[in-house]
C-alpha cells in the first residue's frame, strides 16, 4: 500500500503538483487573463468543440460498428474486429503523417475531395478527422462487451409482447447500453482533447482557426512563456481529471444498474 | 462451489469494470457462445430486415476502411514507393539504428518499471478497501487522458534547468532532461495506467480467498504471490505489458517535449519519423513509420491471442 | 530462418554505438540548416583532426529557433548555438548561459553567413508574383510559418514590413500591408521547414516566403521544373548568428574546440561551404565566385529599419505586439 502511494506520488502526483505550483506563482487575475485571452479561448474551443463533435461521430459510428460486429455474420468480420484497435496501437506520429498524406490535396482521398471543393488537410476538418481516427476504438471496445452480454431473452420478451424491431432496439436495447455508450464517448472525448501527435501534422495551425490547445502550450513554451503554457495545461488537466472521474463514477453507476444476474 | 458460482457472474463484472481506462481488457469470455445465442434467423422479429442489415454492415466497413485501413496502407505504400532497397537503406542508416536502439531501451525501462509497480498498485486496489479508492483509480487513469504535451511539460518544470530540481541536478552533474532518464520518465508517466488497469478487474474478481487459503496453509507472502497470485493473473499481466509496450514505443508528444532532438542520441523512432518527414526524406520517414506500424500490427495479433487465453483463464484450475 | 536473422539484426542495432571521438560537441541549430551543418561538420572534423590530431564529433539538434533556445535554457547541454536570429541567443544570454556581449566576440555580428527572404512560386509563376505588392492580392495564397515560433517567419514578416514602410512611408500603412498579407495565409506552420513541406509536398498555396537557402534547397530536392525562385527587388538582410554557450563549454571543457568550430566559419573553406549551400558568404572573394548564384537584391538590415532585434521583438512579436493585434482583428 505504502509502496503504491509512493510510486504514484513520484510518477504522477509530484509532476502534476509541480504544474500547479508553477501556476500558483501567478496571481489569480494573471491566470484568468491568460486563460480568457482570445487566442487561448479559441484554442480551447477548437480542442474541446472538435473533440466533442468527433466523439459524437464516434458514438454513432462506433455503435453501428459494434452492432455489425456483434449481431451480424459477414466475411472478414474477425479481421475488422481486430482492425478496430489499430488507432490505439499505432503511434500518433505515424497516424499523423499517414492521415496527412491521405487527405492532402494530392492524396488518395484528398484529391477527389478537393475536386468537390472540400479541403480537409490543414483545416479544422482535418483536426476533426484525426480526432475521429484516434477515438474509434474507445466507443467500440466499451460498448461491444455489454452488447455481447445483453440478454437476448429481454429482446425476445419485447418481441413477443408485440414490440416491433424499431421499438425493441430503441426502447429496450439502447437504454441498457447507455452507461457503456457514455463511457466510450467520454474516453474518446478525453483522448481527442489531449491529442497532439496525429493532429499537428494535419491541422493548419492557424491561430484562432485551427490551433489546438496542446499546440498552443508548445508554442507558448517556445516563446519562453511558461506561465501561459502551464495555465493552459492546468485548465486541460482539470478537464481530463473531471472526465476520467466521471467515467469512473459511470462505471459504479453501471454496476448498480445492471445487477449481476 | 462458492468459487464456481462466483465465476458464473464474473464475465459481467469483468466487462463492467474493464472499460474504464483500458477498455481493451473488456474482451469478453465465451464470445462465440454468446454470439451464437444472439444470432437468430433473419426472418425473426428479433433482428433487422435484410436491407437494414446490409446498410449497417456497409456503413461500418466503409468507415473502418476509410479511417483505419487506408492510413495504414498509405504508410506501407509510401515506405516502399522507391523500392525495397531504399527501404532497407533507410532503416540501416546510423541515425535510424540509434533511434531504434533508444526506443527499445526506453520501452524496456518503462515496461519494466510499470510491470513491477502496476502489479503492486493493482494488488493494493483490488485486494483492499479504503477511502478514496475512486480518487486513487482516477489518478492512475489520469495519464491516459492527459495531453502528452502536458506530460512532457511537467517534467520540464521539475527537471529543467529553470525547474524545481534543475539547479540541484546540474550541480551534481545529473542529466535527466534531454537524456535517456527524462525520455524514460515521460514514457513511464504516459504508460502508467496500462498494467495496473489490465490487472485491477482480474484481481478484484478473483478475490482474496485463494491467497488467504495459501497463507493459512503456512505459505509466506512472497510464496503466495509467486505461487498463487501470479499464475492467476499472468495472462492479464502479459496483456497489460503488451499495451504498455505499444504505447511506450509509439509515444510522441511527451517525448518530443523532453528529448532535445539530438541526432543519433535522443531521437526515438516516432521523433525520427517527424524529422525525416521535415527533411524531405519521405521514403525514409515512412520506412520508420512502417516499422512502428508493423509493431502495432504484431501487438494486435498477440493481443488477440492473449484475449483468447484470458477467456480460457476464467476456468479455474482445480489442482 | 527467423532465429538466424534475429541476432544479426540485434547486432546491427547495438553495434556502432562503440565509436567514441576525443571530443564531442553539441550544436543546437534551427530548422533549415540541417544540410548546411552536415556538410560543415564533416569539413571541420577533418580540418581539426589534421591540425591537432584529435578526432571531434559534432552532434546536431534541429528545430524551430525559439523552441531550440528554450531547450538550451531548460538545460539542453549545447556547446554551440547557431540560431536563426540574435534575439533567441539573447534570450539564452539573459539566463546567464552566454556572456551578454556575445555578438561582439566574433566579427560581422557573429553571423559568418547571411541570407535573405525570397519567394518560391510554382512553375511558370501562374499568379505572376514579382514583388511584395503581389502578395496582398486577394487571389494569392501565401505560405509562411508562425513568427511566434519560427525565426524564419520573423524575417519574413520584417522583410514585408520593411518593404511597406519604405514604399508607403508610415507605420500605419505598413501595418495595414502586413495585416493584408497575413489575411492571405491559409496555414501557419510552426517552423520554416514545416511551411516548405506544406507548400512543396502538399501543394498548398501560390507562394512560399522562404529563406533564400531554403528555396534553393527545395528546388534542388524537387526539381527546377516544378518551382521557380522570385527574388523581390527589396528584402531584408537576414543574419543568423552563432555563439559558444559559455556555461556549458566551460563545464565540459570544450571551449577551445567550440571556438575553433565557430572560427572555421570565417575561413575560406567555411565560406565556401556556406556558398555551396546557398547561404550568402561574407568573404568578398568567395562572394565574387558565387556571384551568379545569388540574385541582386537591395537589402536593408534590422538595425536600420527596426532599431535592432530587442526592439523589433518587443514591438512586433511580444505579448500584445503588432502580430498579436493582427490576429485579433
Amino acid at each position: 500500500m505504502g509502496l503504491t502511494l509512493t510510486w504514484l506520488s513520484v510518477i504522477i502526483l509530484i509532476p502534476l503538483a509541480g504544474l500547479f505550483l508553477k501556476t500558483f506563482e501567478l496571481s489569480f487575475d494573471q491566470f484568468w487573463s491568460i486563460v480568457t485571452s482570445r487566442r487561448t479561448l479559441n484554442a480551447l474551443k477548437i480542442s474541446f468543440g472538435l473533440s466533442f463533435a468527433a466523439a459524437l461521430v464516434n458514438l454513432v459510428m462506433g455503435t453501428i460498428i459494434v452492432w455489425a460486429l456483434v449481431r451480424y455474420r459477414f466475411p472478414g468480420r474477425r479481421l475488422f474486429d481486430a482492425i478496430v484497435d489499430i488507432p490505439f496501437a499505432l503511434p500518433t506520429a505515424v497516424a499523423g503523417v499517414a492521415l496527412t498524406s491521405l487527405f492532402a490535396q494530392k492524396g488518395w482521398l484528398g484529391a477527389p475531395l478537393a475536386e468537390l471543393g472540400i479541403k480537409v488537410a490543414f483545416t479544422p476538418i482535418g483536426i476533426f478527422i484525426a480526432m475521429i481516427f484516434i477515438g474509434i476504438p474507445f466507443v467500440v471496445r466499451t460498448v461491444q462487451p455489454v452488447l455481447l452480454d445483453l440478454d437476448v431473452e429481454i429482446e425476445e420478451a419485447a418481441a413477443s409482447l408485440g414490440a416491433n424491431r424499431w421499438h425493441t432496439v430503441f426502447r429496450v436495447i439502447l437504454p441498457s447500453l447507455i452507461p457503456a455508450l457514455l463511457t466510450g464517448f467520454a474516453l474518446a472525448f478525453a483522448r481527442a482533447v489531449g491529442e497532439y501527435g496525429s493532429v499537428i501534422f494535419i491541422a493548419g495551425n492557424l491561430p484562432n482557426v485551427s490551433e489546438i490547445a496542446p499546440l498552443l502550450i508548445v508554442i507558448r513554451l517556445s516563446e519562453f512563456r511558461y506561465a501561459d503554457a502551464t495555465s493552459i495545461a492546468v485548465v486541460m488537466l482539470v478537464a481530463s481529471f473531471l472526465i476520467i472521474f466521471a467515467v469512473n463514477r459511470l462505471q459504479r453507476w453501471a454496476q448498480t444498474r445492471i445487477p449481476a444476474h | 462451489m462458492t468459487m464456481q458460482s462466483g465465476l458464473a457472474t464474473s464475465p459481467t463484472q469483468l466487462r463492467v469494470y474493464a472499460p474504464t481506462a483500458d477498455l481493451d481488457v473488456a474482451s469478453p469470455p465465451s464470445r462465440e457462445q454468446e454470439r451464437a445465442r444472439a444470432i437468430v434467423s433473419p426472418r425473426d422479429s428479433r433482428t433487422e430486415p435484410g436491407p437494414v442489415r446490409f446498410v449497417i454492415i456497409a456503413l461500418a466497413l466503409t468507415f473502418l476502411t476509410v479511417f483505419v485501413v487506408l492510413p495504414l496502407v498509405v504508410v506501407f505504400a509510401q515506405a516502399f514507393s522507391k523500392g525495397i532497397s531504399s527501404y532497407v537503406a533507410a532503416l540501416t542508416e546510423p541515425e535510424a539504428l540509434s533511434a531504434i536502439r533508444l526506443t527499445l531501451l526506453v520501452a524496456a525501462i518503462s515496461v519494466g518499471l510499470n510491470l513491477v509497480f502496476g502489479v503492486i498498485a493493482a494488488w493494493a486496489i483490488a485486494k483492499f478497501d479504503f477511502r478514496g479508492k475512486t480518487f486513487l483509480i482516477t489518478l492512475i487513469d489520469l495519464p491516459f487522458s492527459v495531453s502528452p504535451v502536458i506530460s512532457g511539460l511537467v517534467f520540464v518544470l521539475l527537471f529543467g534547468a529553470q525547474g524545481y530540481f534543475g539547479p540541484w541536478l546540474q550541480a551534481h552533474n545529473i542529466h535527466v532532461l534531454f537524456a535517456v532518464p527524462g525520455i524514460a520518465l515521460a514514457t513511464v508517466f504516459v504508460t502508467f495506467p496500462f498494467v495496473a488497469r489490465a490487472l485491477i478487474p482480474l484481481m478484484q474478481e478473483q478475490g482474496t480467498q485463494e491467497e488467504e487459503a495459501a497463507i493459512s496453509l503456512g505459505a509466506s507472502g512472497l510464496q503466495t504471490f509467486f505461487r498463487v497470485t501470479l499464475p492467476n493473473i499472468k495472462w492479464g499481466l502479459l496483456y497489460g505489458v503488451l499495451l504498455c509496450n505499444a504505447r511506450a514505443m509509439g509515444e510522441f508528444g511527451a517525448v518530443s517535449v523532453v528529448s532535445g532532438h539530438i541526432r543519433g542520441e535522443t531521437n526515438t523512432m516516432p521523433l525520427l519519423v517527424e524529422i525525416l518527414y521535415n527533411e524531405y526524406q519521405f521514403v525514409a520517414s515512412f520506412a520508420i513509420a512502417s516499422l512502428l506500424a508493423m509493431l502495432a500490427l504484431i501487438t494486435l495479433v498477440v493481443k488477440t491471442v492473449l484475449e483468447r487465453r484470458l477467456d480460457e483463464g476464467q476456468i479455474p484450475s482445480d489442482d | 530462418m527467423f532465429r538466424r536473422i534475429l541476432p544479426i539484426v540485434a547486432g546491427l542495432i547495438w553495434a556502432g554505438s562503440a565509436f567514441a571521438a576525443d571530443v564531442t560537441l553539441l550544436n543546437v541549430s534551427y530548422d533549415p540548416t540541417r544540410e548546411l551543418y552536415a556538410d560543415f561538420n564533416k569539413a571541420f572534423a577533418a580540418a581539426y583532426s589534421k591540425e591537432t590530431g584529435k578526432s571531434v564529433e559534432i552532434k546536431q539538434s534541429h528545430g524551430g529557433s525559439g523552441s531550440q533556445a528554450r531547450a538550451v535554457i531548460d538545460g539542453l547541454p549545447a556547446d554551440i548555438v547557431t540560431l536563426a536570429l540574435a534575439y533567441d541567443i539573447d534570450a539564452i544570454a539573459a539566463k546567464g548561459l552566454i556572456a551578454a556581449d556575445w555578438q561582439k566576440r566574433l566579427p560581422l555580428n557573429a553571423s559568418p553567413y547571411t541570407s535573405t527572404i525570397v519567394f518560391l512560386v510554382r512553375k511558370g509563376n501562374p499568379k505572376a508574383i514579382k514583388d511584395w505588392d503581389d502578395l496582398i492580392r486577394p487571389v494569392v495564397d501565401v505560405i509562411t510559418p508562425n513568427p511566434k515560433t519560427s525565426g524564419g517567419a520573423r524575417w519574413n514578416y520584417l522583410a514585408a514590413w520593411g518593404y511597406a514602410l519604405k514604399k508607403f512611408g508610415s507605420a500605419d500603412k505598413a501595418r495595414q500591408f502586413v495585416g493584408d498579407l497575413y489575411k492571405n495565409v491559409p496555414v501557419l506552420d510552426t517552423g520554416a521547414r514545416g511551411s516548405t513541406v506544406t507548400f512543396v509536398e502538399r501543394g498548398v498555396g501560390d507562394v512560399l516566403l522562404a529563406w533564400e537557402n531554403e528555396a534553393f534547397l527545395a528546388q534542388r530536392e524537387f526539381g527546377k521544373d516544378k518551382f521557380e525562385i522570385v527574388s523581390p527587388p527589396l528584402s531584408i538582410l537576414a543574419e543568423p548568428p552563432l555563439a559558444v554557450v559559455d556555461k556549458v563549454a566551460d563545464k565540459k571543457g570544450t571551449r577551445a574546440v567550440a571556438e575553433a568550430y565557430l572560427r572555421y566559419w570565417y575561413t575560406r573553406e567555411g565560406q565556401e561551404i556556406a556558398a555551396r549551400n546557398s547561404y550568402r558568404p561574407r568573404d568578398p572573394e568567395i562572394g565574387k565566385e558565387y556571384e551568379k548564384s545569388f540574385a541582386k537584391v537591395e537589402l536593408f538590415t534590422i538595425d536600420d529599419v527596426f532599431g535592432g532585434w530587442a526592439k523589433a521583438q518587443k514591438d512586433h512579436f511580444g505579448e500584445g505586439g503588432i502580430f498579436d493585434q493582427i490576429y485579433k482583428n
